[in-house]
């Protein structure tokens, strides 16, 4: 065997182990999910999905966890959007290189980093209690959107950079102003790495369980909450309760719990993915 | 007539990479004006500063005077901190090296600076698309297809929307930087061609990307070399005569 041979069988090697630990990362997801969708389908009904839970939750559905994840989804929303896209801007767009805004940036980043149960734990000093908004959906959603605000800023940030510098000059040569720069030209065009963003930032709201714990999520709340005040159940934090908290709970509904939560997340993340493929295929320059 | 007059302009970026040294010169009213010199003589920064493009750039200090005489009789002190960058923009507009459409339609670019200025008459706004598209050479080839993507057109194409964006504006005056360097000899030709048919009405200011392109367009040249201005004459004369020796040897080819 000459060299060149042995090189080609070393490389080969190579690229035959890399692609079975590629494989490997792949396995425990497929995992996870198949075997939830395995356990919990049975569960999945439409009594399951639209009922209201009985006999300690032993029975019935789940229907007002759906809707309390649902509606602490749109309030994260409704808080974290607007902040966090008019921060990337601000970061982006206007915002010179100084101690200031490196500090800004230093701040998001290490928010980011700060553990879930914590951000549960200020909720309920700050909103709960200080501002007196008691164990609330209103409480749940503020809590949840500062855990969201990093992410939402620093992808839409990205975003905004990834637009071409020359976009910006041809359209400030052109006498427009900085802001219709913006309004016309940059966001537009950053919008769908924006909605990518903002969706990925939300789905983890939604799925995350130390944050609502102490500011919206109740135990058993048999009705579906009818004003922002409300405490609420919640898919995760029910899911918690379920596994752990009441005894002789069918494992199917547990399951079927998990497969709804696993659905919603997926489903939002999904639809990341379509929104950033199709602006990728329709890009021209 | 002199449209701009340009005195004792300085211009130093931060990082000290090029510079401008006491440039003092006039620009004639309608007609081409070329910048030529080798890269890294200031041209485009000269170019840059007629619009106060150089305010997005990293400059470190501008001193001197520069003034446009408007059309309406006021002049404007570009330099000016207190003046309308963006009214000045509307009067100045310019054309870059690299076709650069907006991520708009054929239309849309062309609106675009009318749009932004406030123009909402959906009438003014197509005779400006026709009107500037029919002097840029391009009505023919786009007449059908206003509403496709700009990015869908040639590249020569693009660079002759480019000129016809800056001429929807109806400016007073057009920077051109290399508007030709990417661009086949057809494309070239026609960009010319253009232009000799619009210095009537406008006045124009070309960095032209060649000695040869610069003879056959300039109805005044001025030579730069590493900051300075060396030599400006009208048309030929800077060609066929030179007073200075860096000039003759640049536009004879010895260097550059």
């Amino acid at each position: 065997m000459n060299t060149s041979q042995q090189r080609n069988l070393i490389q080969k090697a190579g690229f035959g182990m890399l692609s079975v630990v590629a494989l490997l990362t792949v396995l425990p997801i497929v995992l996870v999910v198949g075997y939830i969708f395995y356990q919990g389908l049975p569960a999945i009904s439409f009594e399951f999905l639209t009922g209201l839970p009985r006999e300690g939750m032993r029975a019935g559905g789940i229907l007002p966890a759906i809707v309390g994840t649902i509606y602490l989804t749109i309030g994260t929303a409704i808080f974290s959007v607007p902040l966090g896209v008019a921060a990337a801007i601000y970061l982006s767009e206007y915002a010179q290189d100084n101690l200031l805004t490196r500090l800004i940036r230093l701040a998001i980043i290490n928010l980011a980093g700060i553990p879930s149960v914590v951000y549960g734990l200020f909720g309920l000093g700050l909103f709960v209690l200080f501002l007196n908004f008691g164990t609330s959906l209103l409480a749940g959603s503020l809590t949840l959107s500062i855990m969201t605000l990093p992410v939402i800023i620093s992808t839409a940030e990205e975003a905004l950079r990834a637009v071409p510098q020359s976009f910006r000059v041809v359209s400030i040569s052109l006498g427009a102003t900085r802001w219709q720069t913006i309004r016309r030209i940059v966001l537009p065009e950053s919008l769908p790495g924006i909605i990518t963003g903002v969706i990925l930032g939300l789905e983890r709201a939604a799925g995350e369980t130390a944050p609502i714990l102490f500011t919206v999520a109740a135990f058993f709340l048999p009705r579906l909450p009818d004003s922002p005040f409300d405490a609420s159940m919640a898919l995760p934090y029910h899911l918690f309760v379920i596994s752990t908290q009441v005894p002789g709970m069918p494992l199917k509904l547990q399951y079927g719990t998990a497969l709804v939560l696993l659905c919603f997340v997926l489903g939002m993340n999904l639809l990341a993915t379509t929104i950033r493929s199709r602006a990728r295929a329709k890009r021209q320059w | 007539m002199v449209k701009i007059s340009i005195e004792h302009f300085h211009l130093t970026y931060s990082d000290g990479a090029e510079s401008l040294r006491d440039i003092t010169i006039d620009i004639p009213a309608r007609a081409i004006s070329v910048f030529l010199g080798p890269a890294g003589g200031g041209k485009s920064s000269l170019l840059r500063a007629l619009n106060r493009l150089n305010d997005l750039a990293d400059v470190r200090s501008v001193s001197g005077q520069i003034r446009l005489f408007g059309d309406n009789g006021q002049t404007i002190d570009i330099l000016d901190p207190q003046t309308d960058v963006v009214a000045l923009r509307r009067l100045v507009s310019m054309v870059f090296a690299r076709p650069v459409t907006l991520p708009l339609s054929i239309r849309g670019n062309l609106t675009y600076g009318l749009e932004v200025a406030g123009m909402r008459q959906n009438n003014l706004l197509g005779e400006a698309v026709e009107r500037s598209l029919q002097q840029a050479a391009l009505w023919e080839e786009v007449k059908d297809r206003l509403d496709e993507p700009a990015a869908a057109l040639s590249g020569g194409q693009q660079q002759r929307l480019c000129l016809a964006r800056s001429l929807a504006m109806q400016p007073e005056v057009i920077l051109l930087d290399e508007p030709t360097s990417g661009l086949d000899p057809i494309s070239t030709s026609k960009v010319e061609a253009s232009l000799q048919e619009i210095k009537n009405n406008y006045t124009i200011v070309l960095v032209p990307h060649s000695v040869q392109q610069a003879a056959r367009v300039a109805d005044h040249a001025a030579f730069f070399l590493q900051g300075e201005l060396i030599e400006a004459a009208p048309g030929p004369n800077l060609f066929i005569n030179p007073t200075d020796k860096r000039t003759q040897d640049y536009v004879e080819g010895r260097f550059g």
